[in-house]
This record gives structure tokens, C-alpha cells and sequence, in this order.
């Protein structure tokens, strides 16, 4: 009897135990990279921009180039690797207050220019790495670190929707918003991003996809409370969808 | 070789292209607008890369994205657009990545003015970004120079994995001058392969570049590693230029302009029977400390000359260490000192 692998680690892998919190959506969106990655027989082709956030220690996981970048300045970092290296995969990923907040005008600018990079945007709408603090994405009557009565439009501030705010600019080719709060929504985003990554290689322009990722620890829930608040209160704000394709 | 006039921000472009300088992102900026003109267009002919970033802080992580693809890259800026680059500069610095910085001074501080000055020393030699880490700075006097040490600049990055500004000002930027282009003019594929970056990892483990070192005490030992570095270069790369040291009754040190107004002096000086030496640093870090020390025990004093308040006056004071007075002339907020108010010192 001969035995079938069905199962294991990607390639795009490494072994290192992931540091991330219980419940974390980044070991998960990490692995769906790597899977990707692995589809598309490109771990040889492809360089990756790690945020300043949680995330900065993707490079720690991913087995293939990855740089580090200032904080919000991945899309620069990654518009300048994908010009001089046009037939590589470039990726950048980015948390909310990396990309929407810090870097807004590096993520307007690189998507107006329509830069044939691919952003992966994991919005888990606070600031994961320094004690859960508003983000730019923090939903309104969300408690923060720094909103301690709950987000108040009046006093904070609207919360930033980006695949909303990206998709009227004729540079961006394809944007979408996900999440992977159970397996059939892991398989959705799954192959959202291998469509992304496909509108890179086929060199239509900017691709961006969003990730509505639990970040349990500093939203103080369990991990499955995380999962049902991003089901029943994150996507009122952040609808699913694709938006632009 | 052929003389051709040129502007000083052009000599500037023409200096990189001839690097191998294929990648240029900027946004513009007063007095060094002519640079990321002219690239446009050099770098459509050349098929090099040309981007005009929406600031200053994009203009930098572009150049280090390209450094990261293993390219030589530059960006140019003026005062107030280099002090927004300061954070990338240092990531520069703590990821060892080589890369070419041309701030084109005007005076500040704030917004200032748009007239040449020199008031950047500070930001350009002691630091400007977070962290400890050097600069290799290189302040270019004549549109010869401008050509030159940006050439340099590219060889000086690579060699060393570390970021080069070239600390030029906006009367050296904007003057018309004959120029040589006398350097060997390199294509991107005639440059050696680096071994470090980030291109795919076909046949070769993964790279990593970063600057983020958390594990207990491996910050500690990369500051060490960069400070053998720093002293590599420090014991290597002084440049200045010298004249008169061994009959000098006073001693004139200035960098970049000042360094051709203090010749202008020597000059008066000599009519009236005053023996002038003069010192002009090139490299402003590493300092050419040790020929000030030893020129400055033979004068009677020594006048720093300077576009700005007293600056590069510590650092001489410091080479000199206290043997003979040491005065200063300097104008600030695109003032220009005049070798009138120059000799008024030395009489």
C-alpha cells in the first residue's frame, strides 16, 4: 500500500515556532502566503516587506527574501524592488496602523501609481504589538488601550476604510476584503490572494487584499469571542467583498 | 579630456550615471530642482529608474528598496526634505545598506530660505537620525567636485555597505563651471555582485535584511561591528586639501565654499605679507583631524570659516586641543562670508 501526502508544511515555511499570541490571525495568514507561494512555484521569485508591528517578525517564518522597512514604508521599499526587478513577486504586509495610518500616503501613492506590487493588509483594528491602542481601523464604541470609554466619532475620529478608499483610484486592479474567522472563510482569503498575486504576475497593477484578523489578547475575548466579534460587529464597518477586480 | 560647462546639480546627476547609477527617486525641492529634472530624462535614456516620490519619506525607502535589490541608487534633496529622511537614513545605516544621499543645503532652520548654506553640518557629521551610527560625508567645493565625489560616493557605499551624503550647498548646486567627466563611465553590469541582497533565493538559502535585533545583546554586538567599520573608514578615507601648512603664520580651515573663499584670502593675505596656510576637509566624516592638530602648532592662530554659526568649529577645536586660539567667521541664513570680513580676523 502505497501512502499519499496530503498534508504538511509548506515550503514557504520555516520551522520556527511562531511567537504570535493564542488566537492570532497571523500565524494563519502567514500560512496562507506560504501555500500560495508554493502553488505558484515561486519561493525562488519572491521577496517580501515585513511591517513595523506584530508582523515585523514574519521574516523569522517565511522561507524566502524578506526585508524589513520602516514603519508604514513597505509600499516605497517594495514600488523600488519591483521596478528594478519586474519578473519577481513583491509583497508587502502590513498591519492597520503600519499601512493606514503612518503610511497612508505610501500606500495611496504606491496604488495611484499603480504599482504592480501586492499589499497584505491584516486588519485586526488596534495596535497589536504595543498594548492594543486605537488604530485607524478601530470601529466606532470600540474599547482600546487609548479609547477607554469606546471610539467616539466626535472625539476619535471615523474609522479608515481602505479597500473603500482604494478602489476608485485607476491604478489599483484588484482589492478585496476578507477574513478567517472559520475554515471556509480561510479558503476564501486563500484564494483571494492567490488572485492578487496573479494580477501581479500577469502585470495589471496594484493588488491589495484585506484581512480582518482576530487579535484576541488585546480585544481581551477568547479566541472564539474574537472570531464571533469579527463576524458580528467588524464587518458592519468593514463589509466582505470584493471590491475592484 | 574635453571641458564642459555644467551646473553644479548637473555635474551631480552626470557623476552618479557614470557610477552606475540607475535608480533615482526624489521630490522636488529648491535649490536642487535641475536633479530630479534631468534624471527624468537620463534615466529614460539609459533605462534606468526614475521616481518622483509623493515626499521625501518615500524618496528614501525607494532608495533603499533599490539598495535591497542589490542596485546603486541615490536620492537628492535640499535642508528641509534630508531632515524628513532622517528616519530611513538610519535604517540605512543599521541594515548596512549602501546608498547615495546629495543634500543640496539651503538655510534654515525651518523652512528658511532657498539660498545656498552650510548649516546642515551638524545633522550631516554628528548624526540626524536615531541611533549610533556615522555618515560617510563628503562636502564637494567646485562643479569638478560635484562630478567627482558623487562618482566616488557610489564606490565609497559599496565598499563599506553603508549610506554616503554628499553635503553640497546651494551656490555649489546652482554655479556654472567648466568640468572634466573624467571617470570611467560603469554600466550596472560592470559592477561587482553582492552577495547580500535580496533577488530571489534560487539556489541559495533566504536573505534577511534588517536592522531589528532583539535577541539579548545582539544590538549590543552589531553597534560593535559598525564601530570596526567606522574605524576602518576613519583610518582610510580622509580626504582635504592643504596649502602653505609649513610657513603659515595663521591657519584658515573651511569646507565647500568657504574652502575656495579662504584660497581667496591666502591670496590678500600673501599681498600684505601674512603667511596663510590653508585646510579645506573633503570628507567631513571621517574629519581630517590629525592634519589640523599638527598644522595648528605652527600658527599663531586659526579661523574656521563658515555658511552658518560655528559647526565644523567644534570639530576643529577639538583637532587643535586647546594650542592656539581658535576664532571664527561665519555667516548664517544663506549669508556668504566675505574675505573682507575674513581679513579683518587675520589683521
Amino acid at each position: 500500500m502505497t501512502t499519499k501526502r496530503i498534508f504538511g508544511r509548506p515550503e514557504s515555511l520555516t520551522k520556527t515556532p511562531h511567537l504570535y499570541c493564542p488566537g492570532c490571525g497571523h500565524g494563519i495568514v502567514h500560512r496562507i502566503i506560504a501555500e500560495v507561494i508554493d502553488i505558484l512555484n515561486l519561493r525562488e521569485k519572491t521577496i517580501g516587506i515585513a511591517p513595523v508591528g506584530c508582523a515585523v517578525f514574519a521574516y523569522d517564518y517565511f522561507n524566502f527574501d524578506v526585508s524589513e522597512a520602516p514603519h508604514g514604508r513597505p509600499p516605497a521599499v517594495a514600488t523600488a524592488i519591483k521596478r528594478l526587478l519586474p519578473d519577481r513577486l513583491v509583497f508587502t504586509y502590513q498591519g492597520d496602523g503600519d499601512l493606514a495610518a503612518i503610511g497612508t500616503a505610501e500606500t495611496i501613492h504606491a496604488a495611484s501609481r499603480g504599482e504592480n506590487i501586492t499589499i497584505i493588509f491584516i486588519n485586526n483594528a488596534n495596535y497589536g504589538m504595543t498594548g492594543g491602542q486605537m488604530a485607524p481601523t478601530t470601529i466606532i464604541g470600540q474599547k482600546t488601550a487609548t479609547t477607554p470609554d469606546g471610539r467616539k466619532a466626535e472625539i476619535h475620529g471615523h474609522p479608515l476604510a481602505i479597500c473603500e478608499l482604494l478602489k476608485g483610484l485607476p491604478g489599483v486592479a484588484f482589492v478585496a476584503r476578507t477574513t478567517i474567522t472559520r475554515p471556509s472563510e480561510v479558503l476564501k482569503t486563500r484564494q483571494l490572494i492567490k488572485k492578487a498575486f496573479e494580477y501581479q504576475l500577469n502585470k495589471k497593477g496594484f493588488s491589495l487584499v484585506e484581512v480582518l484578523s482576530p487579535c484576541p489578547v488585546d480585544w481581551k475575548m477568547d479566541p472564539g469571542d474574537a472570531q464571533k466579534w469579527i463576524e458580528t460587529e467588524m464587518v458592519k464597518t468593514f463589509p466582505l467583498g470584493i471590491f475592484k477586480e | 579630456m574635453k571641458k564642459t560647462l555644467l551646473k553644479g546639480n548637473i555635474a551631480l546627476c552626470e557623476g552618479a550615471l557614470a557610477a552606475g547609477c540607475r535608480a533615482y527617486f526624489g521630490y522636488p525641492i529648491t535649490p536642487q530642482n535641475e536633479v530630479p529634472a534631468y534624471m527624468s530624462e537620463r534615466m529614460a535614456e539609459l533605462g534606468g529608474t526614475f521616481i518622483q516620490a509623493e515626499s521625501e519619506l518615500a524618496s528614501i525607502n525607494m532608495v533603499m528598496g533599490a539598495s535591497i535589490a542589490g542596485f546603486r541608487a541615490m536620492t537628492s534633496s535640499s535642508s528641509p526634505g534630508i531632515s524628513l529622511m532622517q528616519e530611513g537614513i538610519s535604517y540605512l545605516a543599521g541594515c548596512e545598506l549602501p546608498a547615495v544621499i546629495a543634500n543640496v543645503q539651503r538655510g534654515g532652520p525651518g523652512l528658511g530660505n532657498i539660498a545656498g548654506s552650510q548649516s546642515d553640518y551638524f545633522q550631516a557629521v554628528k548624526g540626524g537620525g536615531h541611533g549610533d551610527y556615522r555618515l560617510i560625508v563628503l562636502a564637494p567645493a567646485t562643479v569638478q567636485e560635484m562630478y567627482e565625489l558623487t562618482y566616488d560616493a557610489f564606490d565609497l557605499a559599496d565598499r563599506y555597505r553603508n549610506p554616503v551624503m554628499i553635503l553640497a550647498d546651494g551656490v555649489v548646486g546652482q554655479m556654472m563651471e567648466p568640468a572634466i567627466l573624467n571617470k570611467e563611465n560603469l554600466s550596472p553590469s560592470d559592477l561587482p555582485e553582492k552577495d547580500w541582497i535580496l533577488n530571489g533565493c534560487q539556489g541559495r538559502q533566504p536573505r534577511l535584511i534588517r536592522s531589528l535585533l532583539m535577541a539579548e545583546g545582539a544590538l549590543e554586538q552589531h553597534n560593535y561591528h559598525l564601530a570596526e567599520k567606522y574605524k576602518k573608514i576613519s583610518n582610510t578615507e580622509i580626504r582635504y586639501e592643504a596649502s602653505n601648512l609649513d610657513n603659515a603664520q595663521i591657519l584658515l580651515v573651511g569646507f565647500g565654499l568657504c574652502g575656495r573663499i579662504i584660497k581667496e584670502v591666502q591670496l590678500i593675505a600673501r599681498s600684505k605679507k601674512i603667511s596663510v596656510g590653508t585646510i579645506r576637509p573633503i570628507t567631513l566624516w571621517p574629519f581630517p583631524t590629525e592634519i589640523i592638530h599638527r598644522a595648528a602648532r605652527k600658527v599663531k592662530k586659526v579661523i574656521v570659516v563658515e555658511m552658518n554659526l560655528g559647526q565644523m568649529l567644534e570639530d576643529v577645536r577639538l583637532a587643535v586641543a586647546g594650542r592656539v586660539p581658535v576664532e571664527f567667521v561665519g555667516r548664517p541664513g544663506g549669508g556668504i562670508p566675505t574675505p573682507e570680513e575674513i581679513m579683518e580676523k587675520i589683521l
